[in-house]
């Protein structure tokens, strides 16, 4: 059983804070402004009813940092 | 550093014989390499059980096949870069059977079908690999022409995808692992990335088969590894044994311990301090409940009278200072870390300072393009656990270790 | 109708300058992560890009209607290709050059997900020459270069975007100052 995980780029991510912002159920902000998973985990789940804000969180990174992918 | 004969419970393979690194001396003892085809390979090394020695001991004959699936001529790379400070057994290796590691690094490219090899070694390595690469041309030992890259000086630059990196012409700094590396690697070719030893087993597996390699070790961890001793130990040097090999046996062919030891650190600046019981196995399933595991064979003696949150706070500074520099988490992260346990270890204590070495450390791990913030973290949080009293002597306002009478030890 | 074409012509050019700076000082501001006017981060990110959007839209209708003005005397590729127009030819070229880049900024914004941030970050970059350049076309190239409403609104077009630099180089730009930045150690090797 595949699920959507949102997978970051750590070269790439500038701590923008976009993502965070698009996507509140998943993730925070660290102390230093990076994204940072509310359960922990490297890769969050995107649950269904996430996956339009996901990919917008994608879509609008300044660093192109993000990516779905399935696991 | 140098080797030191073995006692009963520690034995030569890959080092056993003079070891001068010369071509005739190598010939006469082992003769030329067989060579196989990559069926008989991959059962040869399943039957064998021979695992990775680079740290993270994985089954060979699987990356092999996963290399072997993917679509494309594969690349063969043998990592002897070692950029761990406190282990010396890819340059001893390098120095004293080159031609070990040589055979198997071409066992492997002739049945992956690879066309170009790698030999990514440490700056002291490389004269001694090059010679060793002469005379095999000149004996027509080496069908598969293999290219030699020096490695950085640096901790990350022996990182699986900093070597792909590296021998590809680019920064040795770790990528985003946007497929595996057996997958696509060097220019997008599957790419098989092994660790020094790791081949030289093979080479000697391809010679002697499963059953010899499994007279060594333990039944699940079978063979023999290389484990460099270092820290507080009379003799320190790179000792070969087999998995299950007592500690203080270890210990003992390095010279015995200096002083009375309190703790050992085991596998390497990523690994994990367990106590300095002689008893105890160097063994994944023996080392398990400790959260540590052999790793690279980096087994780094503290003596009683040093402060075990000095040595690690020492250890996390070094740590911090060898990020690659790519991701915000980790330079950020790891000083900070550095930082807060050398509050700890260094009298600047305050309640809630444990608390926050646990938190970033949690914060760490995971965000980065490699496992250094893990690595780093987790040797922290197991340091925590090996030294809690000390924890909570410097919380109190004192130190174990100046309390009995010495200062820490400082390298 | 050729009257239409022309006031259409100025105004566009006018406007669309406009635009540019406004996006010029909001592409500089994102980069410090913080939010502006009550909007959130994602929302200036998007205000900047269809700022940009209206932008070349409305550059497109200035190209347009000079192009059918006869007064203006443009061929086609004096659309495409700098210097070579009939009427004051390096201030129009200016113009056309400005046009260029700004197609070369929109084309790999929009394609940026498939050309890669490395190609996407270099070509961006050209911003900083496009908005001077298209600054001095307008205040050269067309007859209202010497009246007072334009020259005040290229002041302040000026002004918005050298705010925006100084702001930049402040080092109470970003949201969070006391981050390390990254930077990839350049590790010495011995081949």
């Amino acid at each position: 059983m595949s699920t959507t995980r949102l997978h970051v780029d750590w070269t790439a991510c500038d701590g923008r804070g976009l993502c965070a912002e698009l996507l509140p159920e998943l993730l925070a902000e660290d102390d230093w402004g990076y994204p940072v998973a509310h359960t922990g985990e490297a890769e969050p789940e995107v649950p269904r009813q996430l996956q339009d804000s996901a990919r917008r969180a994608v879509d609008r990174c300044p660093a192109l940092a993000l990516r779905l992918v399935q696991r | 550093m140098t080797t030191v004969d073995a006692p009963a419970q520690v034995q030569l393979r890959l080092l056993a014989g003079p070891n001068d690194g010369r071509l005739d001396t190598h010939l006469g003892r082992h003769g030329r390499p067989p060579v196989l085809d990559a069926g008989r390979l991959v059962e040869l090394l399943r039957a064998a059980g021979l695992t990775g020695r680079g740290g993270a001991g994985f089954p060979t004959w699987r990356k092999i096949e996963a290399v072997l699936r993917a679509p494309g001529t594969p690349v063969v790379v043998a990592n002897g870069s070692e950029g761990e400070p406190a282990s010396g057994k890819d340059r001893a290796l390098l120095a004293y059977q080159p031609h070990l590691v040589l055979d198997g690094l071409q066992l492997v490219a002739a049945a992956l079908g690879a066309r170009t090899a790698h030999l990514y070694v440490a700056a002291a390595s490389a004269d001694g690999v090059r010679a060793a690469l002469a005379a095999r041309r000149g004996a027509g030992l080496d069908p598969v022409a293999v290219t030699v890259t020096v490695a950085p000086e640096a901790f990350v630059a022996g990182e699986e995808s900093a070597v792909v990196a590296a021998v590809s012409g680019r920064p040795a700094v770790p990528a985003d692992k946007l497929r595996r590396i057996t997958e696509s690697g060097v220019g997008g070719a599957p790419t098989l990335v092994q660790n020094v030893e790791t081949l030289a087993h093979l080479a000697l597996i391809a010679r002697h088969g499963p059953a010899w390699f499994r007279a060594a070790g333990t039944h699940d961890e079978p063979g023999t590894f290389l484990a460099t001793v270092g820290g507080a130990v009379d003799a320190p040097g790179v000792i070969e044994a087999g998995y299950g090999v007592r500690l203080g046996d270890l210990v003992d062919a390095a010279g015995g311990p200096a002083s009375p030891l309190q703790a050992v650190l085991l596998g390497g600046y990523h690994g994990g301090w367990v106590p300095a019981r002689p008893e105890l196995e160097v063994s994944r399933a023996a080392l398990a409940p400790f959260g540590a595991s052999p790793g690279a064979g980096i087994v780094l003696a503290l003596p009683a009278h040093a402060c075990g949150l000095a040595e690690t706070a020492r250890i996390a500074g070094y740590l911090a200072g060898e990020v690659a520099g790519q991701c915000g988490p980790c330079v950020n992260g790891l000083p900070r870390l550095a930082g807060t346990l050398g509050d700890l270890a260094h009298h600047r204590a305050r309640a809630g300072l444990p608390a926050e070495v646990r938190r970033l450390a949690a914060l760490v791990t995971g965000r980065g393009a490699c496992r250094h913030p893990d690595g780093t973290a987790r040797m922290i949080i197991s340091a925590m656990s090996a030294f809690d009293a000390d924890v909570a002597a410097h919380l109190a306002g004192r130190c174990l270790a100046a309390d009995s009478g010495h200062q820490g030890v400082r390298r | 109708m050729t009257d239409t074409l022309w006031y259409f012509g100025r105004g566009s050019g006018v406007v669309s300058l406009v635009l540019l700076s406004v996006v010029v000082a909001l592409g500089i501001g994102a980069r410090s992560g913080r939010t502006a006017f009550g909007l959130p981060r994602f929302a200036v990110n998007m205000l900047h890009r269809n700022a940009a959007l209206l932008a070349v839209v409305l550059l497109a209708g200035h190209v347009v209607s000079l192009y059918f003005d006869p007064y203006a005397q443009l061929r086609f590729f004096d659309l495409v290709v700098p210097f070579v127009g009939q009427y004051r030819p390096f201030w129009l070229g200016l113009g056309t050059l400005a046009f260029d880049l700004m197609l070369a900024l929109i084309a790999t914004s929009l394609l940026r997900h498939r050309l890669g941030a490395r190609t996407w970050r270099i070509v961006h970059w050209l911003a900083y020459l496009c908005w001077p350049i298209a600054l001095l076309h307008g205040w050269q190239t067309g007859t209202d270069g010497g009246t007072w409403w334009l020259r005040t609104v290229l002041a302040l077009c000026a002004a918005l975007v050298v705010a925006a630099v100084a702001w930049r180089v402040t080092p109470s730009f970003a949201r969070f100052p006391a981050r390390v930045p990254r930077r990839v150690r350049i590790l010495e090797e011995a081949r």
